[in-house]
């Protein structure tokens, strides 16, 4: 009679098209909401979706309405004080007995925004839209010849070197086996027959010899059965697996030296921030190395990284060269990308900088993705930025810029990451 | 008499009473309630109940309440307005969503206790779903038969254009219509019935000849220009328009066969849920009237348990809960309280009058209920339901009074009460404040330039002086945008004086690159 239908397991996300088209159109707003959201958030919150708020005065559908004025005469429930005739004086507006339905909602909207969540990958994705580190359409590809050899069985061909001598000799023996088996059998027989020939007639009878050249017959024929043959040969298989870069390394090298205050060190920490999203939306698995130095560079934990202070000089070298033997260390080439993002306020020993320049340009960034590397300072460039310009021209891999402010941070990063095509 | 059938029944069955609903136990519910509908004689279209998750329901509201829809970002932005007050817990998602189609598609969420979907099948499926069958409006506008079909028709053709046409195109189109929508339906005039056969059938028929009309009204060359002496000046349209998307869809100059096509789409979807715009109050009170009386009927048979009946009021109490004016959550009259109250006072006029009914209602004071009920239900929408059927004790239950907003005076004045002098000025404004001829702008197609400059002029014609809202210029945009030529509007005042308002300029040639 009637139907009862359960459609609870129907295609899920009918308006997934609906609010895809809504996010393209608003785009822009939605980017600039983003772009807000960064600003505010902690570094370990970047892992959420967001809440967005869009004006809505961007997204109305305009309709015709009637407007304020003129005159209206509405009823409302609930009369507790009036009668016929009352006058009353008018409420401020969006406040008390409140208007008629049609005009509240004309007033209401223009006020709020448009608030909603937007999803992590969302987020993300409106966030590196059109993002890419320089060197990763490169690494991409490398990603396809980068192989991994790998056991697979055994093979009947491959090269000399390859050859798996027990596999071979079993197979060897075993055809030895089979081929010489109905000689065996043949030989056992001849064998038992001469055994009861000599016991009758003794050794020197015609039967015997008879039999006797039988038999060093059969054995000369078995013996003639091949040791091993090219066909018992058996090669270890390896092949190709190709194997996804799925892991990066980040280094974070941040001057902790007396010059640096807290705010500069924040600004650092975004930048940081930004970098390690990027990384972690495109590898599977990600090492951070904090170092931090003043005249001596260590290597330590984040919360130290960013929240221990102390004073004192600055040799930025020790910290380069403090990367460069972690490098070697731990991360050899090949399996890792490198990358490695610098923070300082520029302020070094003048003595220094040249130093610096050259340990990075032989020893770090050969083994680099992508070296950035950021000056915080309000005023002139200072002897390391002077230095590092020297290498800017001939590395492809390194980029720098400088910052002046918290608000500086997003535009530089967008900068430094450009999306370079080939 | 109650009692007596309450015992007679007692021990026949117990409606299933636990919380967590299953299959058997909704059909088991929708069996006793579908039969004691049958008593009260309800005529519905078969009910189909689907049920489905929140998520769906989401949909569901998101597409304006139907099963299938074309895609467009308006949706997108109600869904996630929607989800973002569900998720925060700001808005529990409605009961129920209910199709006005034949057979009745209404949905139940999952979420719901065992009493909520028994409470929803009794609003929904009987109670909305006879209004649809019934209500003269509903019969006059909407081809439940049909809907869905022409649904999915609009989907595929909408899809189809996005294909050849590029999605940006369409959207900018059906935004336009949208933003029209409200002055896309026909409130005079009676509709062709929809139906998808028809429409595939005739759909290039109808372009090919459009088109053709089209072009005969925009020749250019002249035609009979032999006699000397000019003509009077030939009006266009003859008689000012009232459905400006219609007038689009037939006359606009430039526009392709597709694009027509799709005006025409928004429009019948307009004119699809113009009804439920104009009968919120009596379609809902109906339907928990029916809810109310059905469940409690199948109570006093001894089907349902205490349990149940508890559940079931405090949920219809918080549905038909009307605070006062000067509570913080006060917004506007409750259709549902309205419409539930008066349907109830009907019953009680016709069931026990008193004197003061006799005189306000003799025609149905101690008449059948059921009759009358029948009666007041096909025959009316809100506006005139409240004209006729609002009752003094209504009014008084209310407290109802009446404050005069005259942006010339400095201070509001109450110009009306719940008391002798008041309930018939009560009751008048009150229908006027579900009249959508007031409630919404009358604007319609004035002129058109023929001969000029092909520029069309909307007229607005002005209600107790009450202008225009903020967004006209935007409106006037899209309307430019469809027409593809200068659009003006002017406003004529009570005094008759008109005014111009705006005026969109826009100058658009066949092959020029939009913009």
């Amino acid at each position: 009679m009637t139907r009862i239908i359960d459609r609870r397991f129907d295609s899920k996300k009918k308006s997934a098209v609906n609010r895809q088209r809504f996010m393209r159109r608003f785009k822009q707003q939605i980017r600039r909401a983003v772009n807000d959201a960064i600003q505010d958030r902690s570094i370990r919150d970047l892992d959420n979706g967001e809440q967005i708020s869009i004006p809505s005065k961007d997204l109305s559908e305009p309709q015709f309405q009637h407007g304020r004025g003129g005159i209206w005469e509405q009823v409302f429930s609930g009369n507790d004080q009036f009668s016929s005739g009352d006058l009353i004086n008018r409420p401020p507006s969006g406040g008390g007995g409140g208007r008629g339905q049609g005009k509240a909602g004309n007033d209401g909207e223009g006020e709020d925004d448009f608030v909603f969540h937007l999803s992590r990958e969302e987020f993300l994705d409106i966030f590196f839209d059109d993002l890419a580190l320089p060197n990763l359409i490169r690494t991409q590809l490398a990603r396809v010849t980068d192989y991994k050899t790998q056991r697979a069985g055994f093979t009947a061909d491959g090269s000399p070197a390859n050859i798996n001598i027990v596999r071979s000799m079993r197979g060897a023996l075993g055809r030895r086996l089979a081929l010489g088996s109905p000689f065996s059998a043949r030989l056992r027989e001849l064998q038992k027959e001469l055994d009861k020939v000599v016991e009758a007639d003794g050794e020197d009878c015609d039967e015997s010899l008879q039999l006797r050249e039988e038999i060093a017959r059969l054995r000369a024929k078995i013996e003639a059965i091949p040791f091993i043959d090219s066909f018992d040969l058996r090669y270890n298989n390896r092949i190709k697996v190709p194997k996804p870069t799925t892991q990066a390394v980040m280094f974070c090298v941040m001057d902790v030296s007396g010059s640096m205050d807290e705010e500069k060190k924040a600004t650092a920490k975004r930048f940081f921030m930004l970098l390690y999203l990027f990384l972690n939306r495109t590898y599977e698995h990600i090492d951070v190395v904090f170092i931090r130095h003043h005249t001596v560079a260590k290597e330590v934990d984040e919360e130290e990284f960013f929240h221990s202070r102390e004073s004192g000089g600055t040799v930025v070298s020790s910290a380069l060269k403090l990367m460069h033997e972690i490098i070697a260390e731990r991360y050899a080439r090949g399996s890792w990308n490198v990358y490695g993002a610098q923070a300082s306020d520029g302020d070094n020993w003048d003595n220094d900088s040249p130093i610096c320049r050259e340990l990075l340009g032989s020893q770090v960034l050969p083994y680099c993705q992508y070296f950035a590397y950021i000056e915080i300072t309000p005023g002139e460039p200072q002897n390391l930025w002077r230095e590092y310009e020297k290498l800017s021209g001939g590395h492809k891999n390194f980029a720098m810029q400088r910052i002046e402010e918290p608000a500086d941070i997003y535009p530089v990063f967008r900068e430094l990451f450009k999306k370079t095509l080939v | 008499m109650k009692r007596a059938t309450a015992t007679k029944t007692k021990q026949s069955k117990h409606l299933p009473a636990t919380s967590e609903w299953s299959f058997e136990a909704i059909d088991a519910y929708h069996r006793e309630i579908a039969r004691v509908a049958a008593e009260f004689g309800l005529d519905v279209y078969p009910p189909q109940i689907e049920l489905i998750t929140a998520e769906q329901m989401m949909d569901a509201y998101a597409s304006v309440g139907m099963p299938v829809n074309y895609h467009h970002w308006s949706f997108g932005k109600h869904f996630l307005s929607t989800e973002k007050s569900y998720r925060r817990g700001q808005m529990g998602l409605a009961y129920e969503i209910v199709i006005n189609s034949n057979p009745c598609i209404a949905y139940l969420m999952e979420e719901n206790t065992l009493t909520m979907q028994a409470l929803v099948i009794a609003h929904a499926a009987y109670g909305h779903n006879s209004f649809f069958k019934g209500n003269y409006l509903f019969r006059t506008w909407t081809n439940a038969d049909a809907i869905v079909d022409y649904l999915i028709f609009a989907r595929h053709y909408i899809a189809e254009c996005e294909e050849r046409h590029g999605e940006e195109e369409v959207e900018l189109l059906l935004d336009s219509c949208h933003a029209l929508m409200n002055l896309g339906v026909d409130r005079y005039k009676r509709p062709p019935k929809l139906s998808l056969a028809k429409e595939k059938l005739r759909q290039s028929e109808r372009t090919e000849y459009l088109q053709s009309q089209v072009n005969e009204l925009w020749r250019t060359l002249p035609i009979h220009d032999t006699k000397p002496g000019k003509a009077p000046a030939q009006r266009f349209p003859p008689e000012p328009e009232e459905n400006l998307l219609y007038f689009v869809e037939k006359h606009a100059p430039l526009l392709e066969p597709w694009q027509r096509e799709i005006v025409r789409i928004v429009r019948k979807v307009a004119q699809y849920f113009f009804p439920q715009r104009q009968t919120q109050v009596m379609n809902e009170g109906w339907a928990c009237f029916w809810h109310y009386t059905l469940l409690n009927h199948l109570y006093d048979e001894g089907l349902l348990a205490d349990s149940f009946m508890l559940e079931f009021l405090q949920s219809h109490t918080n549905v038909v809960y009307q605070p006062a004016y000067s509570d913080r959550w006060y917004n506007g009259v409750n259709p549902y309280a309205l419409g539930f109250a008066m349907w109830q006072d009907i019953k009680r006029i016709c069931e026990n009058p008193t004197a003061e009914d006799r005189a306000w209602f003799p025609d149905i004071a101690g008449s059948n209920w059921r009759e009358t009920f029948d009666f007041a239900m096909r025959n009316f929408k809100d506006e005139s339901f409240v004209a006729q059927y609002l009752s003094p004790k209504v009014i008084r239950d209310f407290r109802m009074f009446a404050i005069l907003d005259d942006e010339h005076e400095a201070k509001l004045k109450v110009s009306a009460i719940h008391d002798d002098t008041g309930y018939r000025r009560v009751r008048e404004i009150m229908s006027d404040q579900y009249n959508l001829g007031s409630r919404e702008p009358n604007i319609q197609v004035w002129n058109v330039d023929l001969r000029g400059d092909r520029s069309l002029t909307l007229r607005h014609q002005q209600y107790r002086q009450r202008p225009l809202g903020g967004n006209v210029d935007e409106v006037m945009k899209h309307m430019a945008r469809l027409w593809g030529f200068t659009v003006r509007l002017e406003t004529q005042h009570e005094d008759g004086s008109v005014e111009l308002v705006q005026e969109t300029r826009l100058e658009k040639r066949r092959g020029q690159a939009e913009n």
